[in-house]
C-alpha cells in the first residue's frame, strides 16, 4: 500500500503541475475541426498556448472569452455568447471545447447555461457541438482536466437512453487515451490493434493532430486532425472498449453507462504483462491468432530485460510525474528489479493504492529534489523543468511527461507497448551506466613510492586527479 | 487594484497611443484575441531582475505554464528561473485562506532562498476573491526583515501592455529611489556617467554586446528593467544622468515619472541594426551634454561601424535583395526594417499593431509612402501576403513559428523567447547569419516538393 505524504509547503517551488484548464484544451486539441476557447482571462490562453506550442513545435489553435475587469466582477456571460459566435462565424469548426479557468469558476460561472442561452440566441449555429466542461485550475492537474474534457465530449455527444448497438461494428474497438499517452504511443496502440484486423477509434487522438507533420494546406484555424465527430458517435456501436491509465475511469464509466460496450481497463501500459495482457483481449476480440511480428516484438522486449537487467538491477530512480504517467514507470521500474527512491506527483490519485511505491509526495520539484539528495538517487525522471533539478543534483535524467520545451521528439516518443518499452530500457540503462557502475575511488597503498605512470618520480598517490 | 487606478495607467500621457479616439488600449474582442494578461505582462517585465524570489500569488495556471520558459540571461543568480508560487487550492479560496498561505509563502521564500527582494505578483482568482496583497506584504516584511513588493497586477485588468505599466508603476512607488548608488570607480580616472535602462531584458544576453560600449565610453549602468539587473541596482536608477527607453513603449511611464520625481532627462531608442546603435551612443551623448563623451562616442562608432561593414559583407552579398515581411511590436516595427534593409534586404511588410503614429511615420521614411503595414496578426492574411509578395523570410514572434513552417516559409524569431542576441554592432552579423541559416537552408524544396508519385502538384505556398 502506498503511502501518501501531503502538501505540507506554502510556497511551491519549480512547481511540477499544470493546470487542469489546459489539460481539457489538450483533450479538445485530440479531435477534428476543433477550436478549444478557454472560460478566462486572455493570460489563461496564452500561456497553455505557448506552453504547447513550444512542447509540441506545432502552431496551437486556442482561443479565450477574454474576461476583463467588468466581465470578472459582473459576470462573463456575455463574453461565452460573444466568444462562440464570433468562432462559429470566423472559423466554422465542427467542435468547440469550452473549459473554464479559476477565475470563472470562482466567480461561479455556469457555462452548462451559457451554452444554452448561445443555442437560444444563436439557432444558425445549431450544427457546431459546443462542450463546456469546468476545470478550475485550483483542483486537480493536467491529467484530470483531460479525464474531464473526455467525459464532457462524450456526455455532450453520446446520446442519454441510446439503443442498444453493442457489437453493431463487430470489428471496432474503441480507445479511451489518457493525458499520460504521448502522439507516439497511440500510434503504438493503433499499430497493435490494428495488427489483428480490427478497426479503431480513439479518443482523443493526438496521433492524428499533434503527431507533427506536414499537412498539404499550408494554415488552419482548427485543429490539423484528430478523431472526428462523427466517429465519436460510434462508439456505441464497437465491440469493446479499452481505457488506458487510470485517470479515464471517469469518461470509461460514462461511456460504459451511456453504451454498455464492455470495456477493458489499463492503469498503464508499460510492463511486459500490461501488454501480454492487451493483446490477450485483442486476440480474442478479433479471434485470431496473435501475428508473428507481435510475437516477435515481444521476443525483442524479453531479449532487451535480458541486457538490462545489469544495468537497471538495483538502480535508484526518482520520478516526478502526473499519476498515469508516475504509475506505468513506477511498475516499470519495478519489474526490472529497479527502485523508485523518489516519487513526486502534483496530485493524489487513486491509482497509486495499486502501485509499487511505498510512498508518492504531493508537492515539486524542489520535494523531488531533496528526496532525491536524501536517498542518493541515481537517475531522475521528469519533465524539462526537472532537468534544472538534475543539474542540481549531478544526477541524468530521462525527460518525460509536459512540458518538453528544450528536447525535439520528446512530445511524439513512444514509452508503450512492446517496442515502446523496449527503448526505454536501453535509454535507462544507458544513462545508468554513464554513471560509472560500480565506481570506487582509486586507492594507493601508502607504501608505493613511484607514480606507475612516468617511472622515477615521485607518487602522488591517491591524490591524482582521476 | 481599483479601476480608476487602472484607468490612470492606461492614460499616460508619455504615450502616443493615447489619443482621443481610444484611451489607452481598446477593449478586448472575446474569441478573436491573441496576446497575453497584465499579470504576464507584469512578470516578464519584471523576471529578469535575478536576485529577487518572484512569488505568484494564485492557483496553478500563472506560474505552472510559464515559468522559466523565457530567454532572459543574468551574469550572477538567477534566482526567476525557479518557479515559486502559492499554487492555491480549492480550500484556500473557498475558505479565503489565500492571505494566510502568502505570508507564510513569503517567509518560506525568504528563509530558503534569502533573496534580496520579494516580488509578489496577484493574479485573478485572488484578485477577484479580495485577498489584500498590499497589506500582506506589508506584514511579511515586517515580520521577516526583507523588502517584500507587491505587484498587483491580475490577468483580467487587461493587456499584456497595462502588466508592464503596472510592473513599472510598482517600481517607481516601491523600489526606484530607496537607495543611493555608490560612487563611480573609474579604473583608468577617467569621468563616469551614470545612465539608466529600461525595456531592455538581457534576451540571449544581448545586452553584453553593449556593456562593454558602455565601460568603455565610462558609462556606468545604475540599474536596468530589467535585464540581468540586480534589486540594489534598480533601486538606485533614479540618480542616472541619462535614461534610455529601449525599444519598447511598455514602460514609459517609468520613464516620465523618473523625469517628474527625479529629473532623470530620458530619450528613445533601439539597439536593433547598426545605424540604431551608433543613434543610440549618441544619444547618451548629447542628453548627458559631456562634449568629450561625444567625441569618445565618435571614435568608438567610427570603429565599431567599420568593423561592422567588414563583418557584414559577406552575409550582404548573399542576403541583397532578398525579401522579409517583418511582424513585431512598437519600435523595433521600424528599427529591425533599418537593419534588415543595412542587409540590402526588401522589407515588403512590417506589423504595427502595436504601433504609435510616430513609429509609422518612420516606417514610411524607411519604406516609402506606400509601404504595407499589417494591423492584425491575423496568420492567413500574413500568409497570403507571403505568397503575393514573394516573401523570402518571415520574421516574427515565437508564436507564429509553426504558423510560417507549415507553411514551408523561412521564419526568424525575434521576440523574447529567441535564442540569438541581435543587440548592439555584433548581434547584426548575427541576425545576418540567422536569416542566412533559414533562407539558403537546403530542406525547403524537400520540404516543398510533393511524393513523387502524386502527379498533381504540390501544395500551395
Amino acid at each position: 500500500m502506498t503511502g501518501i505524504v501531503k502538501r505540507n509547503k506554502a510556497l511551491s517551488v519549480s512547481p511540477l503541475k499544470s493546470s487542469q484548464t489546459v489539460g481539457a484544451a489538450l483533450a479538445f486539441l485530440g479531435l477534428a475541426r476543433c477550436l478549444p476557447m478557454l472560460h478566462g482571462s486572455q493570460g489563461c490562453t496564452a500561456f497553455g498556448k505557448v506552453f504547447f506550442v513550444n512542447h509540441f513545435r506545432e502552431p496551437i489553435p486556442l482561443q479565450t472569452t477574454a474576461m476583463d475587469q467588468i466581465g470578472a466582477v459582473m459576470g462573463g456571460d456575455d463574453n461565452v455568447v460573444e466568444g462562440l459566435r464570433t468562432i462559429c462565424e470566423s472559423h466554422d469548426p465542427e467542435i468547440v471545447g469550452l473549459p473554464t479557468t479559476g477565475l470563472t469558476e470562482a466567480e461561479g460561472a455556469h457555462v452548462t447555461r451559457l451554452v444554452a442561452e448561445f443555442r437560444a440566441r444563436h439557432p444558425e449555429y445549431d450544427h457546431v457541438v459546443v462542450v463546456p466542461v469546468a476545470t478550475p485550475d485550483f483542483k486537480g492537474c493536467l491529467e484530470t482536466g483531460f479525464a474531464a474534457a473526455v467525459a464532457a465530449l462524450l456526455e455532450t455527444v453520446l446520446p442519454k437512453a441510446p439503443a442498444r448497438r453493442v457489437g453493431h461494428r463487430p470489428r471496432q474497438v474503441n480507445v479511451l487515451a489518457s493525458a499520460g499517452l504521448t502522439p507516439g504511443d497511440i500510434d503504438e496502440v493503433k499499430d497493435l490493434i490494428e495488427a489483428f484486423g480490427l478497426r479503431l477509434v480513439v479518443v482523443p487522438d493526438l496521433s492524428d493532430s499533434l503527431d507533427g507533420h506536414l499537412p498539404d494546406f499550408d494554415y488552419s484555424p482548427l485543429t490539423l486532425g484528430g478523431t472526428p465527430l462523427d466517429e465519436v458517435r460510434t462508439l456505441g456501436d464497437a465491440a469493446a472498449t479499452l481505457v488506458i491509465g487510470a485517470s479515464m475511469a471517469r469518461p470509461a464509466d460514462l461511456l460504459a453507462a451511456r453504451t454498455g460496450v464492455p470495456d477493458h481497463r489499463f492503469d498503464h501500459l508499460m510492463t511486459l504483462d500490461a501488454v501480454d495482457r492487451l493483446v490477450s483481449i485483442l486476440a480474442d476480440i478479433a479471434e485470431r491468432p496473435v501475428p508473428a511480428r507481435v510475437e516477435r516484438q515481444r521476443t525483442r522486449l524479453q531479449d532487451a530485460m535480458l541486457d538490462a537487467h545489469f544495468a537497471l538491477g538495483f538502480a535508484r530512480v526518482a520520478v516526478a510525474a502526473d499519476p498515469d504517467l508516475l504509475c506505468g514507470f513506477a511498475h516499470l521500474l519495478v519489474s526490472m528489479g529497479a527502485e523508485v527512491v523518489a516519487a513526486v506527483s502534483p496530485v493524489n490519485a487513486p491509482v497509486f493504492a495499486r502501485c509499487p511505491l511505498a510512498s508518492v509526495k504531493i508537492g515539486d520539484l524542489e520535494d523531488l529534489e531533496s528526496l532525491a539528495s536524501g536517498t542518493d538517487a541515481d537517475l531522475v525522471i521528469g519533465n524539462s523543468h526537472a532537468v534544472a533539478s538534475a543539474e542540481r543534483l549531478d544526477r541524468p535524467i530521462l525527460r518525460a511527461g509536459f512540458p518538453q520545451h528544450d528536447w525535439l521528439g520528446g512530445f511524439a516518443r513512444c514509452w508503450i507497448g512492446y517496442r515502446g518499452i523496449r527503448q526505454g530500457l536501453f535509454d535507462l540503462a544507458n544513462l545508468r551506466q554513464s554513471r560509472e557502475p560500480g565506481h570506487i575511488a582509486p586507492y594507493r597503498s601508502v607504501f608505493a613510492t613511484e607514480d606507475p605512470d612516468v617511472p622515477g618520480t615521485p607518487s602522488q598517490g591517491a591524490r591524482r586527479p582521476h | 487594484m481599483k479601476a480608476k487606478d487602472i484607468a490612470a495607467l492606461l492614460d499616460e500621457p508619455a504615450c502616443a497611443h493615447n489619443d482621443k479616439e481610444k484611451s489607452g488600449c481598446a477593449r478586448l474582442k472575446p474569441g478573436a484575441t491573441a496576446g497575453g494578461c497584465s499579470f504576464d505582462g507584469a512578470q516578464i517585465a519584471l523576471l529578469p531582475i535575478s536576485d529577487v524570489a518572484h512569488v505568484v500569488h494564485g492557483p496553478i495556471a500563472c506560474s505552472g505554464s510559464s515559468w522559466d520558459n523565457r530567454g532572459a540571461r543574468a551574469s550572477g543568480r538567477a534566482l526567476y528561473r525557479i518557479g515559486m508560487t502559492t499554487d492555491l487550492t480549492e480550500q484556500d479560496v473557498i475558505m479565503g485562506r489565500g492571505e494566510k498561505r502568502l505570508f507564510h509563502a513569503i517567509g518560506q521564500a525568504i528563509g530558503t532562498y534569502a533573496p534580496a527582494a520579494v516580488f509578489v505578483y496577484n493574479t485573478c482568482v485572488p484578485a477577484l476573491i479580495g485577498d489584500d496583497l498590499e497589506a500582506v506584504c506589508k506584514a511579511a516584511e515586517a515580520r521577516f526583515g526583507t523588502r517584500v513588493v507587491p505587484i498587483d497586477a491580475a490577468g483580467f485588468y487587461g493587456t499584456k501592455n497595462l502588466g508592464n505599466r503596472i510592473a513599472g508603476e510598482a517600481m517607481v512607488k516601491h523600489v526606484i529611489g530607496t537607495r543611493e548608488p555608490a560612487p563611480a570607480v573609474s579604473p583608468d580616472g577617467g569621468r563616469v556617467h551614470d545612465i539608466a535602462l529600461v525595456g531592455e531584458f538581457n534576451i540571449a544576453g544581448e545586452l553584453w554586446h553593449m556593456l562593454p560600449l558602455f565601460d568603455e565610453l565610462g558609462l556606468r549602468v545604475l540599474g536596468t528593467l530589467s535585464g540581468d539587473s540586480r534589486f540594489a541596482e534598480v533601486q538606485g536608477m533614479h540618480r542616472a544622468e541619462a535614461l534610455m527607453m529601449v525599444c519598447s513603449k511598455a514602460m514609459i511611464n517609468v520613464a516620465r515619472k523618473l523625469e517628474e520625481t527625479w529629473g532623470v532627462p530620458w530619450f528613445e531608442g533601439s539597439f536593433y541594426g547598426g545605424a540604431d546603435v551608433s543613434r543610440a551612443l549618441r544619444g547618451f551623448a548629447r542628453v548627458i551634454g559631456d562634449p568629450d563623451l561625444a567625441e569618445r562616442a565618435e571614435r568608438v562608432i567610427a570603429r565599431e561601424e567599420a568593423k561592422l561593414e567588414t563583418d557584414l559583407a559577406p552575409w550582404r552579398a548573399r542576403l541583397a535583395g532578398k525579401r522579409a515581411l517583418l511582424y513585431t511590436g512598437g519600435v523595433k516595427s521600424w528599427s529591425v526594417v533599418a537593419a534588415l534593409q543595412g542587409l540590402g534586404m526588401e522589407v515588403v511588410a512590417t506589423g504595427t499593431r502595436k504601433s504609435t503614429l510616430d513609429d509609422k511615420a518612420r516606417i514610411r521614411d524607411l519604406m516609402g509612402d506606400d509601404a504595407t503595414m499589417i494591423e492584425d496578426g491575423n496568420p492567413r492574411k500574413m500568409l497570403d501576403l507571403c505568397a503575393e509578395r514573394g516573401v523570402d523570410i518571415l520574421i516574427a514572434g515565437g508564436r507564429n513559428m509553426y504558423t510560417a513552417l507549415k507553411a514551408r516559409l523561412p521564419f526568424l524569431h525575434i521576440n523574447q523567447e529567441r535564442e540569438y542576441a541581435y543587440a548592439g554592432y555584433p548581434g547584426m552579423v548575427e541576425l545576418a547569419r540567422q536569416i542566412a541559416l533559414t533562407i539558403e537552408s537546403p530542406i525547403w524544396p524537400a520540404v516543398r516538393r510533393p511524393a513523387p508519385w502524386h502527379a498533381r502538384g504540390g501544395p500551395a505556398r
